[in-house]
């Protein structure tokens, strides 16, 4: 049932976008490892962290895809999702220092240490096991999501309402992070690591290897994506994006489904972030901030919602384009640009960039079929 | 020269006072001696215990002088206080065989220390300063606090009492008994007696029945300083007078207990009146065109900035009108703000009618584009804001402090927010916004011009804004990142209150100030926010459109 729920899943366009995934998490490593250091096609270290980063963010914009292209949820706060799972995963690495801080305690971190206390907080229990902490990366955000969505979307807290309070949630939990007392390391949050499954998280082959398993979650997450959207439950989602009270009167429980995939969409989200920390080496409050979850937001927008592959598309293209000009003379009018993107996307691209291009493709095909048959199309995202 | 004669001008009459600046001959005093000594009896008397009291400094001994202190500051001479002065700063010299006390000045000018006056001819052979140890400073501090008791002026007699309710010097009870006496002032004597209280209450030989009117005066005053007190008293103190102590603690802490009370709900009104200008723009804007504006912060941030360059004028080229760059500021960022919101409704907003989300992420990306603008012309820094003279300052009201500026935002607040409902109630515009908030199609069949009304609306919304941003330049740090610290709350407000009604926001924005403040002391104020996160998210489980929600067609739209 479930290969076959899976190959039914993949149209054209969905394999070609698992290969190119594919070929690029096996590529990058060859070129970094093998090729000399002197060779056009060598890969530096640097950009391999960088695009590793980036995997993190695709698969960030993908559960946020998931939701808002295909339930037409909105979440702002999915920022929140994304630190939580950082965290678990921080909280491990923390673990894995050991004696090797500069406090040379065995059980607490060095922060702890700083603020003078004796024993470790009993939720930092068990956080040495990898994996407890990988069950947490996906447990914690995801028992958020479904407590926060179970009262949210049972009593029909819809559209914008909804938006606003999922981004008052990441507000509150950046506010409640910033502090020492919280036992997380505070403004600083979780940084030096030194280990990640007894491998050195600054060598080149594991920076390689995180950057394989980031294209693989992606894989992976696109598959589920997939597969849920093709199935009857994707259906669903698309007919309560499309009239919510319609298929409540059909006879649906609006709030299961929207609950069920709020939750499955922020345990993606945790498992991006907890890949995102070891890779960047550090995960602090600021993470929380609610300008994040909106910028993960256009993300998907650019590159075109409810169609997953422009969502990382759109991840990859917008964190480049950032790259780019922070870290040139352009830097103080980065924020110009991507509030003028926030603009333009929304004004004139709203399809985003793969959504467009499936516009143009299918107007096409429609012409080249003239009116002899009525062409099937993807019916467009309603609000 | 006498000392008899020369007391004579030290009166307390301006007559003597007068007098006493002429140079008159020794032969002239004498006389007027004899002419006024029985007008000036009590001035004579004065005089007689000063020099009486003035002899025990010539002794050379610790003793004798604490005895001199004492009897000056008990002569309620008026040359007692330049006396002990003196004597502080060691300018206090003596001549052991004449008996005779002089003060020497600065300059080495030899002053008679009964008459103040400087002495005729040659100073005496055997001078020698009064000599000082810690225990007759002590003495002295006592005596200068006890003649303060009885200045003139009634501020400087208040403060006395204060510093002596503060320090208990147990010497001071005798003059401050002369003080109570002749007290007229009610404050100051109030001040008296409570110091009076204070010091029976910590000494060992006052009687049970004084001590248990000193405790009753505690209770009275009823702050924290008569509470340190209370629970202060000596072990010896016998046992009724604890029981009244512990009994006068209760209510005292009672009385406080009412007291935080209410400054909490002072607190809590005060951030609930920046809650209200801060959402108030946001409910117009959101109630009639049903538009997430994320950019409203920036346009709070806006105004506040527009304070900031009015000040700035003023100061460069008008400084006498400082005080009034509030009232010019008000009108001038109701303008700015009102007018880059009519651009953004233009320009952006009103291609997106009917697509929430897209708005919503179109205005934060204007955010971003407005907070980045002023960053880049007004540097990231907070700038400086000052406040008017009208607006500094505090009074006392009962067991709280109400500062000038948070009483004046509340006021505003709640103008602001009748001029607006007046508004939308009289004025042509109030009713065609009302009309098309409530159906829009209807409307503009009526003939009103949706579009003219949407884009004044937005207009308005964003210039109450601009105007909350003067008031908050008053309390906050005046940053590009002013109105990001708003807007999530202010979405609370509007989501808590109830769309489409301006009594939703009132009531939401003080419900959620109070609340905030009278959590903050038991959760703290992170933990505090959270909380109140939580407590909305449960509230709307069982109103899921706000308070004061919208009913019928308008609830779907």
């Amino acid at each position: 049932m479930t290969p076959h729920l899976l190959i039914r899943s993949l149209d054209r366009g969905a394999s070609l976008f698992l290969i190119v995934i594919a070929a690029i998490a096996i590529l990058v490593p060859v070129l970094n490892l093998s090729v000399s250091a002197s060779s056009v096609f060598h890969v530096p270290t640097y950009l391999v962290a960088l695009f590793g980063k980036y995997a993190c963010y695709a698969l960030l914009a993908l559960s946020i895809d998931l939701i808002w292209g295909f339930a037409g949820i909105l979440s702002l706060g999915h920022g929140a999702f994304f630190a939580l799972g950082g965290y678990a995963m921080g909280m491990y690495l923390m673990r894995q220092i050991g004696t090797r801080g500069v406090y040379a305690d065995p059980i607490l971190p060095d922060f702890m240490v700083f603020l003078n206390w004796k024993e470790l907080p009993w939720y930092w229990y068990g956080f040495q096991h990898f994996p407890y902490a990988a069950l947490m990366v996906v447990l914690v955000p995801g028992a958020l999501a479904f407590v926060f969505g179970w009262f949210a979307f049972r009593s029909r807290v819809t559209g914008v309402y909804l938006s606003i309070i999922t981004q008052a949630l990441t507000y509150a939990l950046m506010l409640g992070f910033f502090r020492n007392n919280f036992g997380f390391g505070g403004n600083n949050g979780l940084t030096d690591f030194k280990d990640i499954l007894g491998f050195n998280v600054q060598a080149e082959t594991t920076r390689n290897a995180l950057f394989s398993i980031s294209c693989a979650a992606i894989m992976l997450a696109f598959l589920i994506c997939r597969a849920l959207i093709t199935s009857k439950f994707g259906k669903v989602l698309i007919a309560i994006r499309d009239a919510e009270a319609r298929a409540r009167f059909l006879g649906y429980r609006v709030e299961s489904y929207k609950v069920l995939v709020f939750t499955l969409s922020a345990c993606m989200a945790g498992v991006a972030g907890a890949l995102y920390v070891p890779q960047v080496g550090i995960i602090n409050p600021s993470e929380f901030a609610p300008g994040n979850s909106i910028e993960a937001v256009i993300w998907v927008a650019v590159g075109g919602r409810g169609t997953l592959t422009g969502a990382v598309i759109g991840a990859v293209l917008v964190n480049y384009a950032k790259t780019f000009f922070t870290s040139g003379m352009l830097a103080p009018y980065w924020l110009f640009m991507l509030g003028a993107l926030f603009v333009a996307v929304t004004l004139l691209l709203p399809r985003g960039i793969v959504g467009t291009a499936r516009h143009w493709n299918a107007l096409r095909r429609d012409r080249a079929s003239a009116a002899a048959e009525d062409g099937v199309r993807e019916p467009l995202p309603a609000e | 020269m006498s000392l008899r004669e020369g007391s004579v001008s030290p009166s307390r009459s301006t007559f003597g006072r007068a007098f006493c600046d002429m140079r008159f001959s020794r032969a002239c005093l004498v006389a007027l001696l004899l002419a006024l000594s029985v007008a000036l009896s009590c001035a004579t008397a004065y005089a007689e215990s000063l020099q009486d009291a003035l002899v025990h400094f010539t002794a050379d001994d610790f003793s004798e002088t604490i005895i001199g202190i004492k009897e000056i500051a008990a002569s309620g001479s008026p040359r007692a206080e330049a006396i002990i002065r003196a004597l502080q700063d060691g300018q206090l010299t003596y001549s052991a065989a004449n008996k005779v006390v002089y003060i020497k000045t600065d300059a080495g000018k030899l002053l008679d220390a009964a008459s103040g006056q400087p002495i005729a001819g040659d100073p005496p052979a055997d001078l020698d300063t009064v000599r000082l140890n810690n225990r007759l400073r002590g003495a002295i501090e006592a005596a200068l606090g006890g003649l303060t008791l009885l200045a003139a002026d009634p501020n400087v007699r208040f403060d006395a009492a204060q510093a002596v309710f503060k320090s208990r010097q147990a010497s001071a009870l005798p003059t401050l008994e002369t003080a109570i006496a002749k007290e007229q002032d009610p404050r100051v004597k109030r001040a008296l007696i409570e110091a009076r209280a204070a010091i029976i209450l910590l000494s060992d030989k006052a009687s049970d029945e004084d001590k248990l009117a000193a405790v009753e005066v505690m209770r009275q005053r009823g702050d924290q300083d008569a509470l340190g007190l209370l629970s202060s008293l000596p072990a010896n103190t016998s046992a009724p007078v604890m029981q009244a102590a512990a009994t006068a603690i209760a209510a005292i802490k009672n009385h406080l207990a009412v007291w935080e009370a209410v400054q909490n709900a002072w607190y809590g009104i005060s951030l609930g009146s920046v809650l209200l200008l801060a959402a108030i723009g946001l409910a117009i804007t959101f109630g009639v065109m049903g538009v997430i504006n994320m950019a409203h912060g920036e346009m709070v941030m806006l105004g506040a900035y527009t304070t900031f360059v009015v000040q700035e004028v003023i100061r460069a080229h008008n400084p006498a009108l400082f005080d009034y760059s509030l009232a010019i500021a008000i009108p001038l960022a109701f303008l700015v703000s009102g007018c880059v919101g009519i651009l953004i409704e233009r320009g952006i907003i009103r291609f997106l009618y009917g697509r929430p989300l897209e708005t919503l992420l179109a205005t934060w990306g204007l955010s971003l584009i407005l907070q980045q603008a002023v960053r880049t012309g007004f540097g990231p820094n907070n700038r400086d804001v000052g406040n008017p003279s009208w607006m500094s300052g505090a009074f006392d009201l009962g067991g709280i402090t109400i500062t000038y500026n948070r009483l004046w935002i509340i006021c505003f607040a709640l103008a602001v927010f009748i001029a607006l409902l007046a508004l939308l109630r009289y004025t042509r515009f109030g009713l065609e916004m009302r009309a098309v908030t409530q159906n829009r199609p209807m409307a503009a069949s009526m003939g009103i011009r949706t579009s003219t009304v949407d884009a004044l609306t937005f207009g308005l919304g964003s210039g109450i804004a601009g105007m909350a941003g003067v008031a908050l330049s008053q309390i906050d740090n005046v940053s590009p990142n002013l109105g990001q610290g708003y807007i999530i709350d202010s979405f609370m407000v509007v989501v808590f209150g109830g769309v489409g009604n301006l009594w939703g926001t009132l009531v939401g924005s003080f419900v959620l100030g109070i609340a905030n403040k009278f959590l903050e002391p038991y959760a703290g104020a992170v933990l505090g926010k959270i909380a109140i996160l939580v407590l909305i998210i449960l509230f709307i489980q069982k109103r899921p459109r706000g308070m004061f929600a919208l009913k019928g067609r308008a609830v779907e739209a």
